[in-house]
């Protein structure tokens, strides 16, 4: 897991660490199932709040990013999680939106927006 | 949760000085900024949880025990970092482990050498001719080898450079992975608390001005800036030391308050320095409307 903390974002320090946990396990680079840090660990590596990090990981578990297992510590959740699938089917969704703008904004038609993304689903 | 340190109404009174109703805890398996200004009262406190100086009334204890009637077993479990160095200069390392050992019940021989050396400090020179940053380090070292379950640092940072700075936060980090430690840091660079401490306390004339988590903090206050014209009467009396310049104003103002201000005035979240420098000029410009009136 790759964490940066800029100590001048105007981001408080819980939310840079979310951001980026999350985009790891929407992308992948942090795999399904994959055991975490426990919160004194994270902490101690990255020299912040044990409660910052107790925060981070309340969040995330939340949000459905990751599951807590008592007496193991904290896993991302698998992709199956029903959570997690709605994270990244809006992602997707968001995703769409701003290609369907960018093709009218060029002036194209329906179709070949439509031939445009049926070139990556073959992909 | 269990607080490793319990402070309850402590006051304590010199000629010039007083702290007065000082009461905060800290819970097992946390770190607490400890600030303020110079005078504020942070060595008193702390003398006083070290039963160093005599308390007049109020009760501290620490990891349950009291600070009067069980002082010797409570410094037995715990460790301090003072800003200058608390052992016999002439001595080296391995004279000063000789010394020191009888007094701990649990004195770890291999833990003392193996933290000197990953400290990268010398075994035969005078320990009064270590650097700051190399005294500090044994402090810690000595801490650390008497498995301290506490440990209490009174302004560990001030003449540090940088690099000693950061090793220090380094060494703390790592100490306080263990749930069962506590650490009480006394500091004025507050960038060091900033970042790695869970609680801040803020002490100001011998009083708590603020106890709490440090997220909290950071996100109750905010400085607010703009034309003095264009506060709203109803904000005036909410302002935490108010200062006029030329071309404006700046204060400190509870987040909670600006809810309606007008587009005009400006605001951005405050760190604990602004906070604690908005703290003393309010007190300032208190000490001068007083005088207008009389």
């Amino acid at each position: 897991m790759k964490i940066i903390i800029k100590n001048k974002s105007e981001l408080p320090i819980y939310e840079q660490i979310e951001q980026q946990m999350k985009k790891q396990i929407l992308d992948g680079t942090l795999a399904e199932d994959i055991q975490l840090p426990s919160i004194r660990q994270l902490a101690r590596d990255l020299k912040i709040s044990v409660i910052t990090t107790t925060r981070v990981y309340n969040d995330l578990a939340e949000e459905g990013f990751i599951i807590s297992v008592a007496g193991k510590g904290y896993f991302v959740a698998s992709r199956n999680n029903e959570l997690l699938r709605e994270r990244m089917f809006y992602e997707m969704e968001e995703g769409l939106e701003k290609a369907v703008k960018s093709g009218r904004d060029a002036g194209l038609t329906d179709d070949e927006i439509l031939a445009a993304l049926k070139k990556f689903l073959e992909v | 949760m269990e607080n490793i340190l319990e402070i309850n109404g402590l006051h304590k009174a010199y000629d010039d000085f007083a702290l007065r109703d000082v009461s905060f805890s800290l819970p097992k398996g946390f770190i607490m900024g400890f600030v303020g200004e110079n005078g504020s009262g942070k060595t008193t406190t702390i003398r006083s949880i070290l039963n160093m100086a005599k308390i007049d009334s109020g009760k501290i204890s620490v990891f349950g025990l009291d600070s009067i009637t069980d002082t010797i077993e409570i410094k037995e479990r715990l460790g301090v970092v003072f800003d200058s160095l608390y052992l016999p200069e002439h001595l080296n390392a391995k004279q000063i482990e000789q010394q020191l050992s009888p007094f701990y019940k649990d004195w770890d021989s291999k833990e003392y050498y193996r933290r000197l050396e990953e400290f990268e400090l010398p075994l035969k020179k005078k320990v009064g001719d270590f650097s700051k940053g190399m005294k500090m380090k044994m402090m810690i070292a000595i801490a650390l080898s008497h498995k301290a379950e506490l440990i209490i640092l009174d302004e560990p940072t001030s003449g540090l450079d940088p690099v000693a700075r950061d090793e220090l936060l380094d060494i703390l980090a790592e100490y306080i992975e263990n749930e069962n430690c506590g650490v009480l840091f006394s500091t004025h660079i507050t960038a060091d608390v900033e970042r790695i401490a869970d609680y801040v306390t803020i002490l100001h004339n011998g009083k708590v001005w603020y106890t709490g988590t440090k997220d909290e903090l950071i996100e109750k206050y905010v400085v607010l800036k703009g034309a003095e014209g264009d506060i709203p009467e109803t904000l005036k009396e909410k302002l935490i030391g108010f200062h006029a310049y030329r071309n404006g104003f700046e204060a400190l103002i509870d987040r909670t308050e600006i809810a309606d201000i007008p587009d005009v005035l400006e605001y951005e979240k405050a760190s604990i320095d602004e906070i604690l420098v908005y703290i003393a000029k309010e007190d300032k410009h208190e000490r001068r409307s007083k005088d207008c009136a009389v």
